[in-house]
């Protein structure tokens, strides 16, 4: 039984048996080349962005960091993201209830038009807003005669992040709370909760991690947009740059030292972001395998929070 | 009123016993409206402005159709390269345990994570003349890969990995083992085990995977720009033909663009939907 034990720690299930296991020539042919594939595409790119970005040491890599418009960059980034976020979640948690607790017609087509965000690209959705609310856009006479400014300005960017972040929180909450049923809240129900009560006392706690998980892919998201943001942000420095947006200016002024320094800041935003979904799923692992070796599985439990969930395909 | 919880219950029960429904059937709506279905009729309605004649004019200008040529053509040999490499990669991190192994299972999801310009200038950095991998390939192997077509290529293999590794990863876990030991115990070798046995089960994840990360380089805009050159006619890309409409305050050109990019997400959307309810009855789990 311990020997077991020991190579369970080494081996997956598959190198145990002998009927999936593949002779170490190929194994490692596969794993070499699947290894050299992943450096060149994924670490390399990872690597450069902070080799750069220190190349001429730490003095000029922090007065990089320290300058005004970055500085400004960084605020809009994190007010953007500090809008659009909640806005997104309200309607993530509102639209899972919806769809998780009720049946009704055209359920099915509503989940696809939650998902439309992911597949229109990113220029696309700058262009739309640019198409309403631009000079020439539908409500452009009327924004001029009462002096709002949408495109070039918050706003807009504002509108072009909340469509990029659209159904990220919402799709993870929707297959969790599915997945969880309506028993709890129904017997809740029952014996006289209302619904804000049911909601913060039975349905929260059982999706706070998949709150958590679509929060952080959110806000990545939210805080690296550029194409959609660019589109409608007109660019000035020290206004409507967002830090995504000043990575290309300064790059396009030929300074790539400071360039880098500024994106270091979003591939640490990437690093954090990846390290907290890792631990998430991590947790979800565990309460699964601990409840396989226990009593009856709850399929509840094994949704606690998403598994291995693409960021953007779902 | 009856009982609501009664096996007799009316299957609309559920919407007397949960509160809730009227107020988020509202705001899910409304709110759906105003961010998403309002701003992608906009696109739609716009175009309306054109006959269509003028419509084909606009979108069959010959920069326009280099540039389609090259988004679609380098988006598919991505996706091809992904399907490849990341069915390798989805394998060894099911199949294999080896060192580093949870690094490089976490680290899949990095070009999700990371912001598409901070991607876009490191990898053109790294594939200029002088870059960490451009002196090995331009240098000693004579390929130039920035500004070339060819970097358009690299930039849309990164934005795709993910999708492919994470739609297989789960369908490989699932595999039963009862399979393949049945196919070895009828004397088939590993090969055809794979060939006959595994890979059918796999090829609508396979294929699912592969369409998600077309769809996605289509659209890509900040891994591509820094790196394409943008050259007319030769490593421009769709989507920065449609920028470059809007600063020329061309919007109808621009839309009509958009008109032809929204129409293919459609139908990807659409096939992607077909290949996840295929990938859904075949392994019996949903995507």
């Amino acid at each position: 039984m311990t020997a077991l034990a020991a190579t369970a720690l080494s081996a997956t299930r598959f190198e145990r048996n002998t009927a999936t296991r593949e002779n170490p020539l190929i194994k490692w042919s596969i794993v070499g080349i699947s290894l050299a594939f992943f450096i060149l595409f994924v670490l390399m790119p990872l690597f450069a962005v902070f080799g750069e970005a220190l190349r001429r040491g730490f003095g000029p890599y922090f007065a990089a960091i320290i300058a005004p418009d970055a500085l400004a960059a960084l605020k809009l980034t994190l007010t953007t993201a500090v809008i659009a976020v909640p806005l997104n979640l309200v309607f993530g948690v509102a639209a899972a209830w919806l769809i998780a607790k009720f049946d009704f017609r055209g359920k099915q087509l509503l989940v696809t038009l939650i998902d439309l965000p992911f597949s229109v690209s990113p220029v696309i959705v700058g262009l739309m807003f640019v198409l309403l609310f631009g000079a020439n856009g539908w409500f452009g006479h009327w924004l001029a005669a009462h002096n709002v400014k949408i495109i070039f300005a918050l706003p807009g960017m504002l509108l072009a992040t909340i469509f990029v972040t659209f159904p990220f929180i919402a799709r993870e909450l929707i297959p969790l709370m599915q997945a969880q049923g309506r028993e709890e809240e129904e017997a809740a129900v029952v014996l006289g909760a209302n619904g804000w009560q049911v909601f913060w006392h039975v349905t929260l706690p059982n999706i706070k991690w998949g709150v958590v998980y679509g929060v952080i892919l959110a806000n990545a998201r939210a805080m690296g947009e550029f194409g959609a943001v660019s589109v409608v942000s007109g660019k000035l420095r020290g206004q409507t740059t967002t830090l995504p947006l000043q990575v290309e200016i300064l790059y396009n002024e030929y300074n790539f030292a400071a360039a880098f320094a500024v994106a270091s800041l979003l591939a640490l935003l990437a690093l954090v972001t990846l390290a907290v979904k890792t631990w998430i799923e991590h947790r979800a692992d565990a309460a699964y395998d601990t409840s396989e070796l226990g009593m009856e599985a709850p399929a509840a439990l094994e949704a606690t929070a998403p598994r291995t969930a693409p960021i953007s395909t779902k | 009123m009856s009982l609501p919880l009664s096996a007799t219950a009316p299957r609309s029960s559920a919407r007397r016993v949960l509160p809730g429904f009227r107020l988020t059937l509202g705001y899910t709506l409304v709110y759906l409206s105003l961010i998403v279905l309002i701003p992608t009729a906009a696109v739609f309605l716009r175009t309306m402005e054109l006959s269509f004649g003028q419509f084909i004019d606009v979108i069959s200008a010959p920069r326009l159709v280099a540039s389609y040529r090259l988004s679609f053509g380098a988006s598919l040999l991505a996706a091809a390269i992904n399907a490849v490499f990341g069915l390798l990669l989805a394998w060894s991190l099911v199949r294999y345990s080896f060192p580093g192994k949870k690094l490089v299972d976490a680290l899949v999801d990095l070009p999700f994570a990371l912001p598409t310009a901070v991607a876009g200038i490191s990898l053109a950095t790294l594939y200029a003349k002088n870059g960490w991998l451009g002196r090995i390939f331009e240098g000693a192997l004579g390929i130039k890969i920035a500004y070339t077509p060819l970097g358009v290529l690299v930039a849309l293999v990164f934005i795709g990995l993910p999708f492919v590794v994470r739609t297989l990863q789960p369908i490989l876990e699932d595999l039963d083992s009862e399979l393949e030991e049945a196919a070895a115990s009828l004397g088939a070798n590993r090969w055809q085990t794979f060939r006959h046995v595994v890979l059918p089960v796999l090829t609508p994840a396979l294929l699912t995977g592969f369409a998600l990360a077309f769809a996605r380089a289509v659209g890509e805009y900040g891994s591509v720009i820094f790196i394409a050159g943008n050259i007319p006619r030769v490593s421009e890309i769709t989507p920065l033909m449609i920028i470059t409409r809007l600063e020329q305050f061309d919007y109808t050109g621009a839309t009509a663009l958009a008109v032809v990019m929204l129409v293919f997400s459609f139908v990807m959307l659409l096939a992607i939907n077909a290949l996840q309810s295929w990938t859904a009855r075949r392994t019996g789990r949903t995507l």
